[in-house]
Formats: C-alpha cells, sequence, structure tokens
C-alpha cells in the first residue's frame, strides 16, 4: 500500500527558501501571506497489506533517513 | 603514519587531501565507500565534495554508505576522524558531532579565503599550534551550522567549539560570519576531541602559489601530534 510522509522545518529553524518564495509571491501581488514554510514530500509503495504495519515501516524511514529530527519534523499519512 | 582518505560518489576534495596528507609526511590509502573495512590508521578524513549530489540532505546518503560502520567503530574507539566541508556534513548525518548544516542564510554559493580562530588547543588537531588564527578556504553552499538550544549548552559546557569564524585579528563577530552559523561556529568536535568537522578547507592553504600556507601548519602540527 502507499503511505506518505511529510518532512517539515521545525517552528525555531531558519528557512532561507520559504523567506524567498514569500517574498516572491509577495512580488506577484499575493500579498495576502504571513509566511512561507518549505518542507519535503515522500510518496513510499509499501509491500504490505497491514496499513499500521505500513505505517510503522516510514515511520522507521524517516527517523533513520528521510528527516532529520534536529531540524525537522515528519507526519504520516495513508494514501491508499 | 597511516591515513584514509574515503571517497563517496561525488567527493572532488579527496584527491587533494590525498595530496595535502602526503605531502606532510603520511602514508594515504584511498578507501571506496562500498568497502568493508577501514585499513589500518591513525588518521581517517571525510573529505569535501558533492557525495550523492546532495541528494535528500548534504552528506545524509553518504552517511549510510556501507564504510561508514567502519569509520563510526573507529571513531567510537578513539580514532581520529576529520572531515572536511562535505565530510562534515557527512559527520552530523551519522551523529558522531552535534547539530546540522543548513542552507547558507543568504542562499549563495560562498568561495573565499576566511579566518577561523581555534577555541580549544586540549585536542590531537590544534595541540602545540603556534597560530590562534588561521587562513582557510571555503566553498559551499550548505555550511549554515545549527543546533537546539540544550545541544549548544552542552557543546559549550564540554568545549567542542573548534573553530569560530572571525576576522584576521581573531575578533569573532556577526559581520565575519559568512553563512549564518549560530555563534559564527566553523567546526565542531565531538565530546571526547577525536573526531572534528569544519567547512573550511586546509587542504587548499598548502602552497603559496594556491594562496596561502595555513594549511600546511595545520598538517605539519596534525603528523606531529599524532607521532
Amino acid at each position: 500500500m502507499k503511505v506518505s510522509a511529510i518532512i517539515t522545518l521545525k517552528k525555531d529553524v531558519l528557512d532561507p527558501q520559504g523567506k524567498v518564495i514569500h517574498q516572491a509571491l509577495d512580488g506577484m501581488g499575493f500579498e495576502n501571506i504571513s509566511e512561507v514554510r518549505q518542507g519535503k514530500y515522500f510518496e513510499i509503495d509499501v509491500n504490505e497489506n497491514d496499513p499500521g504495519k505500513a505505517k510503522a515501516v516510514v515511520e522507521d524511514m524517516c527517523k533513520k533517513l528521510l528527516a532529520n529530527l534536529v531540524i525537522e519534523n515528519f507526519k504520516i499519512i495513508e494514501t491508499q | 603514519m597511516k591515513s584514509s582518505v574515503i571517497t563517496f560518489p561525488g567527493s572532488n576534495c579527496d584527491r587533494d587531501m590525498d595530496v595535502a596528507l602526503k605531502k606532510f609526511g603520511f602514508n594515504n590509502k584511498m578507501v571506496w565507500h562500498d568497502d568493508n573495512e577501514l585499513p589500518k590508521s591513525d588518521l581517517v578524513v571525510l573529505p569535501g565534495g558533492f557525495s550523492y549530489g546532495d541528494y535528500l540532505r548534504c552528506g545524509s546518503m553518504a552517511s549510510k554508505s556501507r564504510i561508514m560502520q567502519s569509520v563510526i567503530n573507529f571513531a567510537k574507539s578513539g580514532g581520529l576522524v576529520m572531515g572536511i566541508c562535505n565530510g562534515f556534513q557527512i559527520l552530523v548525518e551519522t551523529g558522531l558531532v552535534p547539530g546540522v548544516l543548513l542552507r547558507n542564510k543568504y542562499l549563495e554559493f560562498i568561495c573565499k579565503n576566511v579566518f577561523v580562530k581555534l577555541d580549544n588547543k586540549e585536542n590531537a588537531y590544534f595541540k602545540n599550534l603556534n597560530k590562534d588564527v588561521l587562513e582557510f578556504h571555503i566553498a559551499h553552499n550548505e555550511g549554515n551550522y545549527f543546533c537546539t538550544e540544550d545541544q549548544l549548552k552542552e557543546i559549550k559546557d564540554n568545549n567542542q567549539i573548534a573553530i569560530y569564524y572571525c576576522n584576521k585579528e581573531g575578533r569573532i563577530e556577526d559581520r565575519y560570519n559568512p553563512n549564518g552559523s549560530i555563534k559564527n561556529i566553523a567546526g565542531i568536535f565531538n565530546k571526547e576531541k577525536n573526531v572534528l568537522g569544519m567547512m573550511p578547507h586546509p587542504e587548499r592553504m598548502i602552497d603559496q602559489s594556491l594562496s596561502g600556507e595555513d594549511g600546511s601548519i595545520f598538517f605539519k602540527n596534525l603528523i606531529n601530534n599524532i607521532k
């Protein structure tokens, strides 16, 4: 089954890319924005039918490689 | 004295480091990332470059490569491991040194000479060095050192800050910080001080015709400390 993981920067970590995107959007006329934070999205097809087990595998992946827990948080979503 | 330089796919300072180590008397071996075991070494160097194209996070893929388990075991048994630039990024991803390296504050790739101030000479890398400020070269996009408040306190309490960005006179101020690093940090030790990660490249400063000699001072001192 497919499991998704969303990795986001923790609140107090500076995100210069997000800031530049914010400025660009602002310049394009999207003025009603207070902040932009950039993150990562993974879609992983796990050979496992049990949603609980599939999510547990992806959680392990996030902890060991996909996210750096010093600066990032992760969220797992069952997509299929 | 025996040294090993690990080559990852995308390393590009590995041969510069080989030249530098040999010039100052090391018997250096190049080691491939997919090997299982390190050769007998007094010093292991993780060189600069763009291992695995900086995919995911700089250094993250290289930190999981086969040779790294042997490097981690070597470091944990007290062996000297030095990571330069991408090597520093690999070290933080292994957890051997604390913190992370974020994108430079102003989103620019920085390539220039900088001055760094040594914070602590009670270690194999800087002991007996007769200078406190060295001129090294930096070339990186992700050198903005970051750690949590708790980690910073621990790093300070254990004297783990190796070098700071500063000016020629050794003044550590915000305006001499090229990349936004927390507290101007350019290099960090592990608690035991046998593992050193730093963004600047001493191997680029070993020849007057190539911009300077402070790398020579560093390597000459290093081999004398290891002997």
